[in-house]
């Protein structure tokens, strides 16, 4: 075991730090710290103008391997790209859906054509990808979807129908990739086809969902009979769930990193505040921040031994508890925040209802222990996968 | 930048297992609590003087195998496995690291070659209050002609009775705080040194009291330069800390090991109860528990690592009170939350004296409040998040 990064990698630290700070500046400063969860709907258009400019700088899949037109960057090269961009206030990528899952699953089950169709497009900041997952039917349940795929004989085309729900981003987007059911009358996880389907089609309907925040990143999105061409189906026929399922998986990687270097960002503010306020003098509250603070630290930790040793992208059983690590660990932080603000977290930042960061913080935090697999269902997995217990009667 | 286990370390950690899954049975371990002694001494004399653990940590120009803390550490966390009573934790965790960070090359010259060899035992006896910092040194040392004459009561020493070196922590009377403090290392055996054994509720480390009687020691027995007697023992205390929470993870999935297995295999209303939503997901939340208390034990190893070596990285120095602190808080939440839940799901038989859950609650206890509580911890890292302290 050993914690420090090599000199090779302290250099490669200087050169991201340096390029964020001539990059992310003039026209994109009003992009620092702005765009992540909570904020998702921000400027969308300048952020997708500021993915351009990371894609410019090769900054965009540079985890991915060279014969994908990737860096191939190591492990640690990846943390510290992660870690640096969150430390600059670097903004909410609207480009990690394409980056973080369907450029690794198109590598792992993609054919070369595909490989060549879609991933330049990601690496260039070109397309746009959002997730056709869940349904209304079809939450904690994934296996029980019930939108329809098949194929058209007479256009050769892949005809979809249903409805997906808490789709991110689904009205900025080009390309969604759908889970459907491809062979009638089958039930849970057999049955399914992953295909994709571009969004810019009249059989395609985005509708906002107006969630408590009082802001729309997620959306509903119907599919009446859309169209995609045969081709654009990963894998085979009933592979569907498996690629899911494996796709899933790369959720789990490097950008954890920078996730918690955003989680410090909002430690920070609310240590700040609670120094300015006098907060920082109530000893419970001096409690709360330290236990906070130490918790933020163990997630680091955990991380990184989640990728000491890891290459292949696969994950020790350890792995099963990080999604259930961070979004209890956020969901308190949130309430903390509040806490820290007393009254003055009631006031918003404007009429009718523009929330403060801390705000949207602490609203927003109530969906981190539900989207991405439920805290309940993150438990069944780890005492079904990791302790290998029982499992639920499905 | 790797969080994981070097082959080498992996097999130092694969032999401790085995050779404990032969000495530290249940019986072995209720055996040595009911020993006079409190200790295994039997378990020790192989641990010591054939598999040479206490010298893995201890550079070769001392006879040791120079290797690191972290060795140390996978070896507490095979320890606090099995709860065996050895002096290992304080020898290992105090009493070598006080030694190794000191400058008094005379001192590390007599004592080091024999703590490698496996000769003898040592721990650190400091704190005369219920208290876990600087306000705790109250043994008192008097300059006198020649030297110092030390007066005074020790509490909560790790196997103080039984141990061969102390190393001890006594101020300038007149001092407050952190000024003042000087450490010693002396023989156990020093004339005007009284030791006394205490009961414990945790039967698997035994406290002593020890008393100190005018007590004249001299310059060769100072471990700490001038002014800098309390950087040292703090260091020492974080290093302990830090040893203490590898042993404590060891202890959590030990004992979240044993529930699985007698849940696994007990039935009602027809089926295995960890069948059961309600207990499965009490399992999930004490994995995760175990977790971040070995990823905290882990992290803090390697820096408690790199201080201790001198041609460690030196900003290990600047984060080793944050990580002993983090580790201790994670190791005593984790560790305690595994035993107590274990003695819930194990149900009636988990409050029998036969069956093991409580000797893990008991030694959960007993090491959450040793060199400090969570809050104690969270209270010196809300100092350092405030700048309060510089």
């Amino acid at each position: 075991m050993n914690i420090g990064f090599s000199a090779a990698d302290e250099h490669f630290r200087q050169q991201v730090a340096q390029w964020m700070q001539e990059h992310l500046s003039g026209q994109y400063n009003e992009l620092r710290f702005r765009g992540g969860p909570g904020d998702e709907d921000f400027a969308p258009g300048l952020r997708k103008q500021w993915e351009r400019e990371l894609a410019a700088g090769r900054w965009v899949g540079a985890g991915w391997a060279i014969e994908h037109g990737g860096r191939g960057l190591s492990i640690n090269q990846q943390v510290i790209f992660y870690e640096e961009y969150a430390r600059a206030g670097g903004p909410g990528r609207m480009g990690h859906i394409g980056e973080g899952l369907v450029g690794p699953t198109l590598a792992a089950f993609g054919t070369p054509g595909q490989q060549q169709r879609f991933l330049p497009a990601i690496l260039s900041g070109q397309h746009f990808w959002c997730q056709g997952y869940s349904e209304p039917g079809a939450g904690s349940d994934l296996a029980n979807i019930k939108t329809r795929a098949s194929l058209d004989s007479e256009s050769g085309q892949w005809l979809i129908s249903g409805q997906k729900i808490w789709t991110s981003l689904a009205h900025e987007s080009d390309w969604c990739f759908v889970l459907a059911r491809t062979e009638p009358g089958s039930v849970g996880h057999r049955g399914l086809s992953f295909l994709l389907v571009p969004m810019a089609q009249a059989q395609i309907r985005v509708q906002p969902i107006r969630q408590l925040t009082g802001t729309s990143e997620f959306n509903e999105v119907f599919f009446d009979q859309a169209r995609t061409a045969a081709d654009n189906l990963i894998g085979q026929p009933g592979d569907g769930w498996k690629i899911a399922m494996a796709l899933l998986g790369f959720e789990r990687g490097v950008s954890t990193l920078g996730q918690q270097m955003q989680f410090q960002n909002e430690l920070d503010e609310v240590v700040r505040i609670a120094k300015a306020n006098g907060a920082a003098q109530d000893p419970i509250m001096r409690q709360r921040i330290a236990q906070a603070w130490s918790g933020l630290r163990v997630l680091r930790y955990n991380s990184l031994r989640m990728l000491s040793g890891v290459q292949d992208g696969s994950l020790r059983p350890e792995a099963t508890i990080y999604k259930l690590a961070w979004s209890t660990w956020h969901l308190e932080l949130g309430k903390l925040a509040m806490d820290v603000l007393g009254p003055e977290a009631e006031l918003l930042a404007a009429a009718p209802y523009e929330l403060t960061r801390l705000q949207a913080l602490f609203l927003f935090t109530r969906a981190d222990t539900i989207y991405g697999g439920s805290n309940e269902i993150q438990r069944n997995i780890i005492a079904e996968r990791a302790l290998g217990m029982p499992r639920e009667a499905r | 930048m790797e969080l994981a286990l070097t082959e080498e370390q992996r097999m130092i950690q694969e032999s401790a297992e085995r050779f404990l899954a032969q000495v530290a049975s249940s019986g072995a371990v209720r055996t040595a609590m009911a020993a006079e002694s409190g200790l295994d001494h039997t378990a020790w004399a192989r641990i010591a003087r054939e598999l040479y653990w206490p010298a893995l940590a201890i550079p070769e120009e001392y006879g040791g195998l120079g290797l690191g803390f972290v060795e140390v550490c996978l070896l507490q966390e095979q320890l606090g496995r099995c709860l065996l009573p050895t002096p290992f934790f304080a020898t290992c965790c105090m009493g070598i690291p006080a030694l190794l960070l000191s400058r008094n090359q005379g001192l590390k010259n007599l004592w080091l070659p024999r703590l490698a060899a496996g000769e003898i035992s040592a721990s650190l006896a400091w704190t005369s209050a219920p208290r876990w910092d600087d306000s705790g040194v109250q043994v008192y040392a008097q300059s006198c002609a020649g030297g110092y004459r030390l007066n005074g009561q020790y509490l909560y020493v790790i196997d103080g009775a039984e141990c061969d070196l102390l190393i001890i922590a006594a101020r300038t009377p007149g001092s407050i705080g952190e000024a003042g403090i000087r450490l010693f290392a002396v023989s156990a055996l020093t004339p005007g040194i009284s030791r006394q054994q205490q009961p414990t509720l945790d039967q698997t480390r035994r406290f002593s009291t020890i008393t100190l009687n005018d007590v004249v020691l001299n310059d060769e027995h100072l471990l700490s330069e001038p002014g800098l007697g309390w950087p040292l023992l703090r260091d020492v205390l974080h290093m302990a800390c830090i040893g203490l929470a590898a042993e404590q993870t060891g202890g959590a999935q030990k004992v979240l090991d044993l529930t699985l297995t007698y849940i696994g295999g007990r039935e009602q209303f027809g089926r295995s109860i960890a069948s059961f939503q309600a207990v499965k997901h009490r399992c999930a939340d004490l994995m995760l528990a175990v977790e971040c208390a070995r990823s905290a034990s882990y992290y803090g190893a390697c820096i408690a690592d790199q201080c201790l070596n001198i041609d460690g990285d030196p900003s290990a120095q600047l984060q080793l009170a944050e990580a002993a602190a983090t580790a201790k808080i994670h190791a005593s939440e984790g560790f305690f939350n595994c035993a107590a839940e274990s003695i819930q799901l194990h149900g009636g038989v988990g409050f029998t004296w036969e069956y093991d859950p409580h000797l893990y609650f008991k030694r959960a206890r007993a090491s959450e409040q040793l060199l400090g509580t969570p809050a104690f911890h969270r209270e010196q890292l809300a100092r350092h998040i405030f700048g309060e302290r510089p």
